[in-house]
């Protein structure tokens, strides 16, 4: 019966979840292709539907005394105000609720702060207004800008689909391999956020975070900055294509011949770099 | 000096001394009446300031793609609304209720510092002339958030930051001194008879409120000189290319702003355990437990304020406490609520617009409550944080929590302090505008979030569309609700018609401030009732 019910629940999260499907407005936490954006997905929805059940009846219960005890249907009002036993009761099934709860997110943390064992490491900066992506172990590195056309956000030209979602060079990472990300940033504080991906880290300038994913699906996954950062904030987005661990080798080639493998940021010749795209600044 | 203590018992001066006339009598007042006035329009004046702002964010918002605010234009847009509606709405009604039925409920004849009182009020004039000015400066005014993070608002900050930090002082200064008057009233001028736990729960939730405002407004205070000393002295507080630490700001005025979001809720509280009673013809249920509860959640306030920042890339540990901690607050405040739905339990139910604000409260803060525990578990937090999911549920907190509470206070109150009672046929289209209105805004938002949509972003996506559409349409219903509680309260507070309320304007109300006429004289408990 258990296994039945955590099956229904899961067909009916399945089909809630949106993957970023365009004209479709999503209503839900995509569930996402790394394991922990999925245990952070069945997490979500387990405290949605313990929610559910706590408020439930107590609206429940609210809305039948609304309707019950009207003074206009002659209802006269009893003499309680206390009760022992029932104050106890709501105090102690809460609190072992959130017991329940805390539960399997102490454990879900857990896996998002377990970085070991990672196989390919991307340290990524944040700017304003654009993201830099340095593969520190293959000697790649480039600026990944909007490249939605200023005359679409200003509504001269029609939208496409990916309006404010597509960038010039996107990251590119193998299926099935651990990637560590290591977060900061070079001037304010920014936020890397793929939402199928499970992963949102801040990136403060001083710091270096520390995050992992492992890309189940291949596919192309997008997000956006997660920290307000001035006034292109809502214009640096970032977008990981996975593909397999082929088609990566060949990208690692590709982007090694056009740049030299330097390491250190000053002598890295970065032609992938377009000029940051600003849109609409202050006057 | 015995004279005038002589003179202010001597009833029978009441009727000669009436209120000066004129402006100086507001500029000059220290009635504990007249200051809660001026607190209470000051707000309602921000409240449509702060609102405006908000439908122009909302109109942006329509649609993708830039429509007449650029960018810069709405971040500070949704900046100075953020800063209006917490510093110059909330706090300053709540302060003025405080002040109208804090010495009414306890039978003192004022506020123990009346002229510091005065002095409380007439900062917050001053206080916002000169946030509001920044807008007019040339340059941009505060675009950072109402939470003004470093180094965007200390090395990347424009010119009108300054303003903001020495405006923020000035907020600050008067919310400690409200603080302290209310604190030194509460233990110092109760009348004989009126023990702690035969106060009424809203002096409890004030009580409480003050103690939390004297000990993190200070905090603030030391926020925004650190920035200011990062700005102009050299210093490097937040600048980690000196040896600092952006974070460290977070850790500051997260200190200081999770007990100020208790600050923006407790006192309504305590308006929604006195409405609820009157209304349901019924005793409060487990009064005692109200009060431990509105402590207990004032404490722990103080130690859940890493919530705000899991994603900073704090160590495991951190975490597992401020999670734990965080999820225990929704302990005593399920705690509240269930007690407030067994007071109307077996009642005897009537439905004036009081009750249907704090009903609507009932129901709608649950739900941010629900989306507040969903927040509190890091994983998923991980996601929502900075989405739209976040500003859903601090809307429903605040504005179907704090701002309703304050509506149903002035709805039940208004009729004592005028002696007329407003239209209920106005009150209740009020009412269901704002219900309506506020849930078609910010229930999308809770998809939003999950969608994927950020906040503060004055441009999206385009699958996000449909929902900020419905999100914009929603606003501009319940802005027109508001516009129904102006007139109500205008037409009421202007009216020439005499006052023709019995003390006892609500038959199931309890209190001393029943026992005085409607109006009550310009000074009142000139002796000292005994309970």
């Amino acid at each position: 019966m258990y296994h039945r019910v955590s099956r229904l629940l899961l067909l009916l999260s399945a089909s809630l979840t949106a993957a970023s499907v365009y004209a479709t407005p999503g209503i839900n936490m995509p569930y996402g292709v790394t394991p922990i954006s999925q245990q952070i997905y069945n997490l979500h929805m387990a405290a949605f539907w313990i929610c559910c059940a706590i408020g439930v009846p107590t609206f429940g219960v609210l809305f039948y005394s609304l309707f019950k005890f009207r003074r206009s249907k002659g209802a006269v009002a009893a003499h309680f105000h206390e009760h022992i036993g029932i104050e106890i009761m709501w105090t102690v099934i809460p609190t072992l609720i959130l017991v329940a709860l805390a539960i399997p997110a102490t454990i879900v943390l857990k896996n998002m702060h377990d970085t070991d064992e990672s196989q390919l490491t991307i340290k990524i900066t944040g700017f304003q207004w654009r993201w830099r992506y340095e593969y520190l172990d293959q000697g790649i590195a480039f600026f990944s800008n909007l490249s939605t056309p200023q005359a679409q956000i200003n509504g001269l030209a029609p939208k496409d689909k990916w309006f404010l979602l597509e960038v010039d060079n996107p990251v590119v990472v193998p299926v099935n391999t651990k990637v560590r990300l290591l977060v900061t940033s070079d001037d304010v504080i920014h936020d890397w956020w793929v939402p199928e991906l499970g992963v949102k880290q801040d990136a403060i300038p001083g710091f270096i975070n520390e995050n992992w994913v492992k890309i189940t699906t291949p596919g192309v996954y997008r997000g956006q900055c997660g920290e307000l950062c001035g006034v292109n904030h809502a214009f640096m987005p970032i977008v990981v294509e996975a593909v397999s661990q082929a088609d990566f080798n060949k990208w690692v080639v590709a982007h090694q011949k056009v740049i030299p493998a330097a390491t250190t940021q000053n002598t890295i010749i970065d032609t992938t770099q377009a000029p940051a795209a600003l849109p609409a600044t202050a006057s | 000096m015995s004279d005038a203590i002589s003179h202010a018992l001597d009833a029978h001066h009441d009727d000669h001394h009436g209120p000066a006339k004129g402006f100086k009598r507001w500029l000059f007042t220290t009635n504990h009446k007249d200051i809660g006035t001026l607190y209470l329009t000051f707000s309602l004046v921000m409240l449509f300031v702060g609102g405006f702002m908000a439908l122009l964010v909302r109109t942006e918002l329509f649609e993708p793609g830039t429509a007449f605010l650029n960018p810069e234009q709405f971040n500070q847009m949704t900046t100075m609304h953020g800063l209006i509606m917490v510093f110059g709405v909330i706090m300053p009604a709540m302060a003025g209720l405080a002040n109208w039925m804090v010495p009414l409920m306890i039978g003192a004849p004022d506020m123990a510092l009346p002229r510091l009182n005065n002095w409380s009020f007439w900062l917050l004039p001053f206080a916002f002339s000169m946030l509001l000015s920044t807008m007019l400066m040339s340059g941009p005014a505060p675009d950072f958030g109402w939470t003004f993070y470093a180094p965007l608002s200390t090395t990347y900050g424009p010119k009108s930051t300054d303003f903001f930090i020495f405006s923020i002082h000035m907020m600050g200064v008067s919310s400690i001194m409200a603080a302290l008057n209310i604190v030194v009233t509460i233990f110092n001028m109760r009348c004989p008879g009126m023990t702690w736990m035969k106060m009424p729960i809203f002096v409890w939730s004030w009580l409480v409120t003050a103690f939390l405002l004297l000990a993190v407004m200070p905090v603030l205070a030391g926020c925004v000189t650190m920035m200011l000393m990062d700005r102009h002295f050299g210093t490097s507080f937040f600048n980690a290319a000196g040896g600092g630490d952006p974070v460290l700001f977070q850790h500051v005025f997260w200190f200081f702003g999770h007990p100020e979001v208790y600050i923006l809720i407790l006192p309504g509280f305590g308006v929604i355990s006195t409405v609820i009673p009157t209304f349901a013809h019924k005793k409060l249920f487990g009064y005692t437990s109200m009060v431990y509860a509105t402590v207990m959640i004032a404490v722990l306030g103080f130690v859940v304020w890493m919530h705000h920042m899991f994603v900073t890339g704090a160590p495991y540990g951190a975490q597992l406490f401020f999670m734990y901690a965080t999820m225990l607050v929704a302990v005593p405040t399920g705690i509240k609520v269930f007690n407030w739905v067994a007071t109307i339990f077996r009642g005897s139910i009537t439905f004036e617009t009081p009750m249907l604000f704090a009903l609507g409260f009932l129901v709608m803060f649950t739900l941010g409550g629900f989306s507040g525990l969903m927040l509190a578990l890091v994983p998923s937090d991980y996601q929502y944080r900075d989405s739209y999911f976040v500003v859903a549920h601090f809307h429903y907190v605040l504005v179907s929590g704090s701002l309703f509470t304050i509506l149903a206070a002035i709805y039940y109150w208004l009729p004592k302090w005028t002696g007329r009672m407003y239209s209920e046929r106005l009150g209740q289209w009020h009412f269901w505008l704002s219900v309506i209105g506020m849930n078609m805004t910010f229930l999308p938002m809770h998809f939003l979030g999950l969608a994927g949509m950020p906040r503060r972003i004055p441009d999206y996506a385009l699958q996000f569309t449909d929902f900020n559409q419905v999100c914009t349409i929603g606003a501009f219903i319940f802005g027109l609700g508001q516009l129904i509680f102006l007139y109500i309260v205008i037409k009421e507070c202007f009216s020439k018609r005499a006052p023709d309320l019995r003390d006892q304007v609500w038959e199931g109300a309890i209190g001393l401030e029943w026992t005085l006429p409607s109006p009550p004289p310009y000074h009142t408990f000139a002796v000292i009732p005994h309970v």
